[in-house]
């Protein structure tokens, strides 16, 4: 048995080590490092609550709007209001922008410059694959930042700026809508529309929504000019298609009103409990203890924990590591494609770039609905006064999955407040029971080592980590 | 220029930000100055041990780049250790790195208020990440690598603050170095390039109106002025902000909400809520730095009298409920 160590595993949202013991040239078992700590939950502490709101965002860059949510909603629960219709449309197209753009993102910069290296340069698909998504020089990056970019004007509206705004607020948005602007909106989501359509997808976002199951999804792609089909002939071809499943447990906090709430797994539905939430510390440099449910949840450093390789806490669902992204989003929502998918080969490296990208073609003619149902001259914003002594609770979908802020007031101040990211849950180590963290599961039997294929690189990537957020 | 670009505390949202410059991916508006990434955490393909054997060869003097861009606050702790960040694959304190790069750069640029001052990481009460920006601690000068420290173009650290960085401010110091050279004149006291940093973000607000008749918001959401009462630093912040908009048409006071100074040493805590304006009877005490209070107060006191209906019910709404007269041509006066 060997060990390699691989890092800094770049182009994903901050810093990584992966640490794979190797066996015949296959993986044993995986630990996930999260080498950066930061503390944001003891920043907060003492702190107005409301000041929650200007903190939040800088968790993180990429899920900015996300953490800006989470705490608003978190806030809102402690006030007792709830947003206006406005607000909670603005919040709506807020949220939905960054985690569009982000998936857009992910597929562009983050994941796909992988199949352009030189390792598959005997494949068929390389020469192509290789002159549109090379990292920096490739075609596609030349067109995707500026449709990006564009598309990322809508948060100038709707939020002042992107990332780290202060326009979410616990009763709506800081930022009315007129109704001149929403006809600026309208153009700018019909100009990504355009792009998604025309770039990413080679076909209308309706026929890509109704793609029902993977014989359709792959029939579709076959012959059609495109990123996704372009995508999906390659992974076909290296069998992405049943590579880095984990445990196909699946969690989502309910997004948009669109998505619901709720939890999957062994092909069974069931509802969300928010109860059912516990954070363990055993394998990270934090002070041991019981895990506790976030809303009792404390972060204590112990950077000197022996057999501790992580500055990541383990959460729990009902005592399981559960994986939450869009894919999860889509099965728990019953998409036809998500559903057909894991239950055929289980959660996939294709599997998860198609559920994000099936995200764009659902989420982008929702929003058009959203910002025609705005109503310029009726309020943004509802207020409220701030009790000395609350608790809140803030669950959002993030782009990369389940964002949860749990607060605690106290004579006027923020007492406690504890996250969990996303990547919190996807990344997790060990806990008590010795459990690998999906990641880890999702590792192991994959090739690595001087010879194998770039394998890992596509698993890791393909769960779109946030090492910012799972640090916070 | 070849630019090598590190993360380390901070939340990446500068990188995301410069991602949306425009009118051009940025890839070819700077590709076309002359300026590539040798290496760029979230850009670059060489991950593990290829990117390990570039940063060294980089951090031996084998290999020549011109520029180091660091994004996020230097992490000491604990104890020195620098252990809150070793970096991934090399078991490494990322202020080891960074120490060993900036001796051979010719030029090093801190990316965001982290990296200038230390920002929200070094906020953790009792500082136990021992964080620090790379020049300054707060507004104290010092950091990572020392109040003396001179990259090779004999300038201290570039400190292109903000929380997130606009991506135009990143740019044009970039495109500015490569193309003409830096020199200390282009920089405030705090190492800011004058280029972006020269005004302050209330230049160019579009609430302008409101601020010169003391017309003021009450509530988050109110058109008004945000610096009598939710805590709007635009007078005293130094940036571009209402000048060079944000995401196409935004600003931070486009958006409704106040300016908090992002571009300032030790923003991160004011001392008083973000969104609270701190007063002294009845005076905010953060006033326009180059203003002697006793005008302040008087000018406001008189425009307070003469303001228009229009502006003093506007102030208090989210949308306009007055609309400017309108007079016609010829009309009697």
């Amino acid at each position: 048995m060997t060990r390699i160590v691989v890092g800094p595993f770049n182009r994903v949202e901050g810093d990584l080590e992966v640490s794979l013991d190797v066996e015949a040239g296959l993986i044993q078992s995986a630990r996930v490092n999260s080498p950066l700590f930061r503390g944001f939950e003891q920043i907060m502490i003492g702190r107005a609550p409301l000041d929650a709101l200007a903190i939040v965002p800088r968790i993180c860059g990429i899920c900015s709007v996300a953490q800006s949510a989470a705490a608003a909603s978190a806030l809102a629960e402690a006030m007792g209001i709830v947003p206006t219709v406005n607000g909670k449309i603005s919040r709506n197209l807020i949220c939905a922008t960054e985690n569009l753009a982000d998936h857009l993102t992910h597929f562009y910069l983050f994941f796909m410059p992988d199949f352009a290296r030189p390792a598959y340069a005997d494949r068929p698909w390389h020469g192509a694959v290789a002159k549109r998504f090379t990292a920096v020089t490739g075609d596609a990056a030349a067109e995707v930042l500026p449709a990006r970019a564009g598309f990322l004007r809508l948060m100038g509206f709707l939020a002042g700026r992107w990332p780290h705004t202060l326009a979410i607020q616990p009763g709506g948005s800081t930022r009315a809508i007129t109704a001149g602007e929403r006809i600026r909106l309208l153009a700018l989501l019909r100009e990504f529309r355009g792009f998604v359509e025309k770039r990413l997808f080679g076909d209308s976002l309706a026929a890509v929504a109704q793609l029902a199951s993977k014989d359709q999804l792959l029939a579709w792609a076959d012959g059609r000019v495109g990123d996704l089909p372009a995508f999906l002939h390659a992974a076909s071809d290296l069998g992405l298609d049943k590579l880095g499943r984990a445990y196909d447990a699946f969690l989502s906090y309910g997004a948009y009103d669109l998505f619901p709430a709720g939890t999957w797994q062994a092909g069974q539905a069931a509802a969300f409990d928010p109860v059912a939430i516990d954070e363990d510390t055993t394998s990270a440099w934090l002070a041991a203890g019981q895990a506790r449910h976030p809303a009792q949840g404390e972060t204590i450093v112990d950077a000197n924990k022996p057999d501790a390789y992580t500055w990541c806490k383990a959460p729990r669902y009902a005592g399981q590591p559960y994986e939450v992204g869009a894919l999860a989003r889509q099965v728990i929502a019953g998409h036809p494609l998500a559903l057909d998918l894991v239950q055929r080969d289980g959660a996939s490296v294709m599997a998860r770039v198609v559920a994000r990208l099936l995200e764009l073609a659902l989420v982008l003619p929702a929003m058009e609905g959203w910002v025609n149902a705005l109503q310029p001259g009726e309020p943004f914003c509802a207020h409220g006064d701030m009790p000395d002594d609350a608790t809140g609770t803030g669950l959002v979908e993030a782009a990369r999955g389940s964002l949860g802020h749990w607060l605690g007031i106290r004579r006027g101040r923020i007492e406690r407040y504890q996250i969990i990211a996303p990547t919190t849950w996807n990344f997790s180590p060990r806990d008590a029971s010795n459990q690998p963290g999906p990641l880890e599961q999702a590792l192991v039997g994959l090739p690595a080592g001087d010879a194998a294929p770039p394998t890992v690189q596509h698993v890791v990537r393909s769960f779109d980590p946030c090492m910012v957020c799972t640090v916070h | 220029m070849k630019v090598l670009w590190l993360q380390s505390g901070g939340c990446g949202g500068c990188t995301q930000s410069m991602l949306c410059s425009e009118p051009r991916s940025l890839f070819d508006e700077l590709g076309d100055a002359g300026i590539e990434f040798l290496w760029h955490p979230a850009l670059s393909v060489e991950s593990g041990e290829e990117a390990l054997a570039i940063l060294e060869d980089c951090a031996e003097g084998r290999l020549a780049f011109d520029a180091l861009c660091i994004e996020g606050a230097m992490l000491r702790g604990p104890n020195g250790t620098g252990k809150f960040h070793l970096m991934a694959g090399s078991g490494r304190p990322l202020t080891e790195w960074v120490a060993r790069l900036a001796r051979h750069a010719k030029w090093v640029f801190a990316i965001g208020s982290c990296t200038a001052y230390g920002g929200f990481s070094a906020n953790t009460p009792g500082n136990p990440l021992e964080a620090c920006g790379l020049q300054f601690d707060e507004q104290t000068p010092g950091g990572l690598l020392g109040a003396g420290f001179q990259s090779s173009a004999a300038l201290p650290v570039i400190n292109i603050a903000g929380c997130p960085t606009h991506p135009g401010w990143v740019v044009d110091t970039l495109e500015k170095a490569a193309l003409e050279g830096l020199s200390p004149e282009d920089l405030d006291e705090f190492g800011r390039p004058l280029l972006y940093a020269g005004g302050l973000v209330h230049h160019g607000c579009a609430r302008n109106e409101f601020y010169e008749f003391k017309a003021s918001a009450m509530k988050q959401s109110d058109l008004g002025c945000l610096m009598e009462n939710l805590g709007c630093k635009g007078t005293q912040a130094h940036a571009d902000c209402n000048l060079r908009s944000w995401n196409g048409s935004g600003s931070c006071l486009r958006g409704g909400f106040a300016c908090i100074a992002c571009t300032e040493p030790g923003f991160e805590s004011p001392g008083h809520a973000f969104q609270e304006t701190p007063k002294l009877a009845g005076i905010p005490i953060g006033l326009p730095t180059d203003m002697p209070k006793a005008w302040f107060v008087a000018l406001a006191a008189l425009s307070k009298s003469a303001t228009p209906k229009r502006v003093r019910n506007n102030a208090v709404e989210d949308h306009p409920v007055v609309m400017p007269a309108v007079r016609k041509k010829g009309g009697g006066k």
